[in-house]
């Protein structure tokens, strides 16, 4: 019964949102990693969503979702004059990861809400197909 | 009266339901993917079009079972127009495929509880009680 694939594309969905939300954490835990150099400094990483193409019929247009790959932010580092500190360079400076504290807890909640809308049409799902299963009884 | 026939409309109504339900889920799947189109089809369309000229996989021999009613035809697949445009070219906005998809759901329910109808109307011309 074709109905069972709403499980795959949902939980596809589920699976995205997951790991977009330890990449979420990941920011925000290494937002304080403060380096000596530009390119030993924690960069902000972010997901890149693809839709899965069905292999056996490229026309279907029910197809799950992947994370493509992950992305690290370009945005420029944060240079902070810090002669005292232990990880400043020869000339005082450290490096602060590009992470933006406010983005990230955007994107918390709007991978909260799309992991919780792909959990609802799992439930919906779940009940119309047991509804099927008891038809005539 | 044929048995097949016994269930009408509905059992056309209810396998489009579930096909429609699955392209709904694929939007909501796919609300965070740069580029990506929502899709969704003409229920009404799509039901006349099933029980007028159904499509079918061709049969290239007699032994072929024909019993593969409910593809959709990718003619008949269409893109929704955004209330609003994003900047990455995503077009689900999850409120309105979240509405259309309980929606779609009720419906199949509906269709189900008209199915069910036809069932307990056969039992109790079988029995001859209802029971």
């Amino acid at each position: 019964m074709s109905s069972f694939k709403i499980f795959d594309i949902a939980g596809s969905g589920m699976n995205a949102q997951n790991l977009r939300m330890n990449l979420v954490s990941s920011n925000l835990a290494n937002v304080d990693a403060v380096s000596s150099s530009t390119n030993t400094t924690y960069r902000s990483r972010q997901p890149v969503f693809q839709a899965v193409l069905d292999q056996a019929n490229l026309k279907n247009p029910a197809v799950g979702v992947r994370m493509a790959g992950v992305v690290e932010s370009q945005a420029p580092l944060v240079r902070e004059y810090a002669p005292q500190h232990a990880m400043a360079d020869a000339d005082g400076y450290i490096y602060r990861p590009n992470v933006n504290v406010v983005e990230e807890m955007a994107n918390m909640i709007s991978a909260s809400r799309a992991y919780q809308n792909n959990v609802e049409v799992v439930n919906a799902t779940r009940k119309m197909l047991s509804a099927t299963i008891n038809l005539g009884r | 009266m044929k048995l097949d026939d016994a269930f009408g409309i509905h059992e056309e109504a209810l396998r489009i339901r579930a096909r429609r339900s699955e392209v709904l889920a694929s939007n909501l799947a796919n609300a965070d993917t740069p580029g990506y189109k929502a899709r969704d089809f003409d229920f009404q369309a799509m039901l006349r079009k099933e029980i007028q000229d159904p499509v079918r996989l061709a049969a290239t021999h007699k032994g072929h079972i024909q019993n593969d009613s409910g593809l959709v035809a990718s003619t008949q697949m269409a893109y929704r127009i955004p209330q609003q445009a994003s900047l990455d070219g995503n077009t689900v906005e999850t409120d309105r495929e979240q509405t259309e998809f309980s929606a779609n759901v009720m419906r199949y329910e509906a269709s189900l509880r008209f199915l069910d109808g036809r069932i307990k109307g056969l039992l109790t011309a079988i029995k001859g009680h209802s029971s």
